[in-house]
């Protein structure tokens, strides 16, 4: 019913797609797998109308079409349901299913035919099996029932095709079942359905067929007799990897070895390989759970001079775990050991002074102040040191922030550039920069490099391990898994915020992390 | 810099119109009168900026200046009855509690307890408050003193709400500019005049219309208070963790920064200075009426210091730039009140109307400046 053939996308400094094809025919269901950033959100944010491909052909019932809005793609048929529910929490359910297409008496004085929507809504609601008044608020439903409405409201504009984007991430065992029972029935009455979803089991469940995506490139099919979890996560990771990440200061840094042959599918250790029981524990979290956590408490340590990945798929909890132990989160329970003391962070400012630090996922929202100035910038969480009886020192603050441009190597044109005009690998430097006056004993990276061009990157990674080399302890989240496999003694995989399992470099690869970080067990990798 | 030239600009600009076509204003009185505006509405105007700056807002100046110079009427021409002393009892009540709950724990008390333990002096002090002040005379410093710290209490109320319970700035100080208003027509149904005594005229002489060097003592105070501000804004560390606050508070809080603490500080400075308008202006104008003593000041302030390069989203402003915006009204109601053509019933209009082109003109220069 549906073809896509050769599409392509860039974004500034990014190919999202690149050559991608697929198709889907009646009452089949599609899933779509691959790793964060592999192009599925933006392949179905093509196919929905809301990106327009740089290249590439799609074709409707055979004709060549092309979408220039998502009016478009839905007056033919094709309708997007976002992970993120776009539903009006304030009207009701026959108000939400209708938002846009309302029945209207009287031209432009638009009188509502209330009545007949109502009807029309409840026999939308059936189809969906949600036994539920339409003319109830959404904001009083639960998630699954909400995303039942938004199937309703797919089918009020007679979707064709319907393209659900994670839709069980915020659903109950319950739910979800009830959400692949409707499947069912959509694939039945001849709806094609796309199903995007991190979770390899539940495609297993639902998918007449699987198509995986890996670096914006098409990486395999799988037919319903062949879909299995171990080949869905074969299809998914195993990329040439482009570069080699080498620590250097792993045992006076001469011969590490390779960390992933060309498959990826090996990852090798020597002897010249660190052997980190030997420093002491730096962190130690012990059963913690935190505001907005998972029920079961999360405990693991890290050594001085270690470097553990903490992998993971979006939405794992990791940027979460690591918001709690710098105080942006209250704890609930558990406790957090510095150099085996046990320490309270309730606040930033506590996580500073004890030397836990972070550098935040969202350098822009959250690691810089884009206005201010370079030198402002890194001075920021060190006016302590640079003021005397509350008046800032200027020359002690620019002296101070030309020695860690020089060390950090931070390309700027001046001390007083605003941060916001600088690029974004200057950019991270600075959010790392800020930290390291401040004689770090644990440095939680969150994606220390996304967003930054090669060069950076690899000043950042020589950076760390320098840092390590120092004696810091760093936990390094990162989605970026040539990254994780690169730069890792050890990885922390977590599963939808729980401690999904540990990998010691012996036992890295990318299949390891994928199978857990995608539900998989752990006993079964070993 | 660019925007503190454009101010400069402005304020030259309409100077020299007034001076331009209107002899009489070019007087040496006149030029003292103009000083005295600009002392009375510099002080709030900087107060608000300096909130601005730290990405606030508070609607409700106006209305405590008005209730401030109202409390001041009443304690300097006579004994406030007991119904009078309630409001200030109360809030001078709330201040020992905090006062206490930030103290007690600085010896080793736990903070529940203090502040358990802090509602003891609380409620003596509004006791206190309440047995001493009716039917007793105060003297016009102490009265200055209990208006100071009633106005920063109120300060301290607006912070707490919108920190602690995260309520809009915008709201709080809606209702405090209702408030406030109402509670200084409760607390005297008409106008109050200065009292003729020597202490008031001395008291009066010295804040207010004495002069150094020809320049009014208001103007003097004002230029203290900008200078004090000045210092804190771009001198220390709290007025680098204000700019923070304004541009990027999640930034700020991932540094380490106790933002709900200088948020209320801000809030409290703002206040605080209201409420020293307040006390000027009954000095100034020797009179209070309740109903519009301070009315519109809040916008009239708000307006100086958007026009002094206060950008209202926070993070941008000077106090150089907040005390020439300030200077703008006192010209802008001049060149109305003088000029036949216009006449002061047009004031509100040329205001808005100033503010407007300077926004406009402020927005194109940005552009053009992004483009080059």
């Amino acid at each position: 019913m549906l073809q896509a053939r050769g599409i392509r996308k860039a974004f500034p400094g990014v190919q999202a797609l690149d050559g991608v094809s697929l198709s889907v025919s009646a009452g089949e269901v599609l899933a779509i797998i691959g790793e964060n950033g592999a192009g599925k959100s933006t392949l179905m944010k093509i196919l929905a109308g809301i990106h327009a491909p740089d290249a590439g052909e799609m074709l409707l019932d055979n004709e060549p079409v092309r979408f220039s809005s998502v009016a478009e793609a839905m007056a033919r048929g094709i309708v997007l349901i976002h992970q993120e529910l776009n539903l009006a929490d304030n009207l009701s359910v026959a108000a939400n299913l209708f938002l846009g297409n309302e029945e209207i008496r009287g031209g432009l004085l638009g009188w509502l035919e209330r009545r007949s929507m109502n009807d029309r809504a409840r026999r939308l609601l059936e189809r969906v099996g949600l036994e539920v008044a339409p003319h109830r608020l959404v904001g009083e439903l639960p998630p699954g029932q909400r995303q039942m409405v938004e199937i309703a409201r797919a089918l009020a504009r007679k979707a064709r095709i319907l393209i659900m984007d994670e839709p069980t991430s915020s659903l109950t065992q319950r739910e979800t079942e009830r959400l692949f029972e409707v499947i069912a029935e959509l694939r039945l009455s001849g709806v094609a359905v796309v199903y995007i979803s991190h979770r390899l089991m539940e495609v297993q469940a639902v998918a007449d067929r699987v198509v995986a995506l890996r670096d914006g490139r098409n990486s395999g099919e799988l037919a319903r007799e062949e879909i299995s979890h171990r080949r869905m996560v074969e299809l998914m990771v195993g990329r040439d990897l482009k570069q080699f990440f080498r620590r250097g200061h792993a045992a006076g840094g001469s011969s590490v070895p390779p960390v992933a042959d060309v498959t990826g599918i090996v990852a090798e250790t020597g002897a010249a390989s660190i052997r980190p029981e030997e420093h002491p524990i730096r962190l130690e979290v012990r059963d913690l759970c935190y505001q907005g956590g998972p029920q079961t408490p999360i405990s693991f340590a890290v050594r001085g001079g270690e470097i553990v990945g903490m992998a993971g798929l979006v939405g794992a909890g990791r940027t979460e775990l690591a918001e709690a132990l710098f105080g942006l989160r209250p704890l609930v329970c558990g406790e957090v050991r510095l150099d085996g003391r046990p320490v309270s962070i309730r606040s930033p400012g506590d996580a500073i002074a004890a030397g836990l630090l972070l550098t935040p996922e969202d350098r822009r929202q959250h690691g810089l102040v884009l206005e201010e100035s370079v030198q402002h910038n890194l001075g920021l969480p060190n006016l302590d040191r640079n003021s005397r009886l509350g008046l800032v020192l200027p020359r002690r603050e620019s002296e101070m922030a030309q020695q860690l441009c020089q060390r950090l190597r931070v390309r700027t044109p001046r001390l007083s550039q605003p941060v916001g005009l600088l690029s974004g690998g200057t950019q991270q430097k600075i959010v790392l920069g800020k930290w390291l006056v401040r004689q770090p004993r644990v440095l939680i990276l969150d994606e220390p490099t996304r967003g930054v061009d090669v060069g950076a990157k690899s000043e950042i990674y020589a950076l760390m391990d320098e840092w390590a080399a120092a004696g810091i302890a760093i936990v390094m989240i990162s989605s970026d898994l040539e990254e994780v496999l690169g730069m890792s003694d050890r990885v922390l995989v977590l599963h939808e915020g729980r401690l999904a399992g540990e990998l010691p470099r012996a036992a890295l690869s990318e299949q390891a992390i994928m199978h857990l970080a995608t539900g998989g067990s752990e006993e079964r990798e070993a | 810099m660019t925007r503190l030239l454009g101010v400069l600009l402005m304020v030259l600009i309409v100077y020299a119109v007034l001076m331009g076509s209107f002899p009489p204003a070019r007087s040496l009185h006149n030029h003292q009168t103009l000083a005295e505006r600009l002392g009375y509405y510099g002080i709030p105007t900087l107060g608000v900026g300096v909130l601005i700056v730290a990405g606030g807002i508070d609607l409700s100046i106006g209305s405590l200046l008005g209730l401030v110079a109202v409390y001041f009427g009443l304690l300097l021409s006579g004994p406030l009855s007991a119904r009078q002393t309630v409001p200030l009892a109360l809030c001078l009540g709330l201040d020992g509690v905090l006062l206490g709950s930030a103290l007690l724990p600085a010896i080793g008390i736990s903070r529940r307890i203090a502040v358990l333990l802090s509602l003891l002096p609380g409620a003596a002090l509004t006791w206190a408050c309440h047995l001493y002040l009716p039917g007793q005379r105060v003297p016009p410093w102490v009265a200055m003193l209990m208006l100071l710290a009633f106005a920063s209490q109120i300060g301290l109320f607006h912070g707490l709400l919108i920190t602690r319970l995260h309520l809009q700035p915008f709201l709080v100080t809606l209702c405090g500019l209702f408030m406030y208003r109402g509670l200084a027509r409760w607390l005297s149904p008409g106008a109050l005049a200065l009292p003729s005594d020597p202490h008031t005229a001395a008291l009066r002489a010295l804040l207010v219309s004495d002069r150094l060097l020809g320049f009014p003592h208001i103007l003097l105070w004002m230029a203290l208070v900008a200078l004090l501000l000045a210092v804190l804004l771009h001198g220390s560390v709290y007025g680098r963790y204000w700019y923070a606050i304004g541009n990027n508070e999640q930034a700020a809080r991932y540094a380490g920064i106790a933002t709900d603490r200088h948020k209320i500080a801000a809030y409290v400075i703002c206040s605080t200075l209201a409420g020293l308008g307040g006390l000027l202006f009954f000095l100034m104008y020797r009179n209070a009426t309740p109903s519009s003593a301070g009315s519109l000041l809040e916008l009239y302030a708000i307006t100086g210091a958007v026009l002094g390069g206060c950008n209202l989203r926070g993070g941008e402003g000077t106090i150089p730039g907040i005390v020439l915006g300030a200077a703008v009204l006192p010209l802008l109601q001049q060149i109305c009140t003088y000029n036949a053509d216009i006449g002061s019933d047009l004031e509100y209009t040329v205001i808005g109307g100033a503010l407007l082109l300077a926004t406009i003109a402020n927005e194109v220069v940005t552009r053009w400046s992004k483009h080059r």
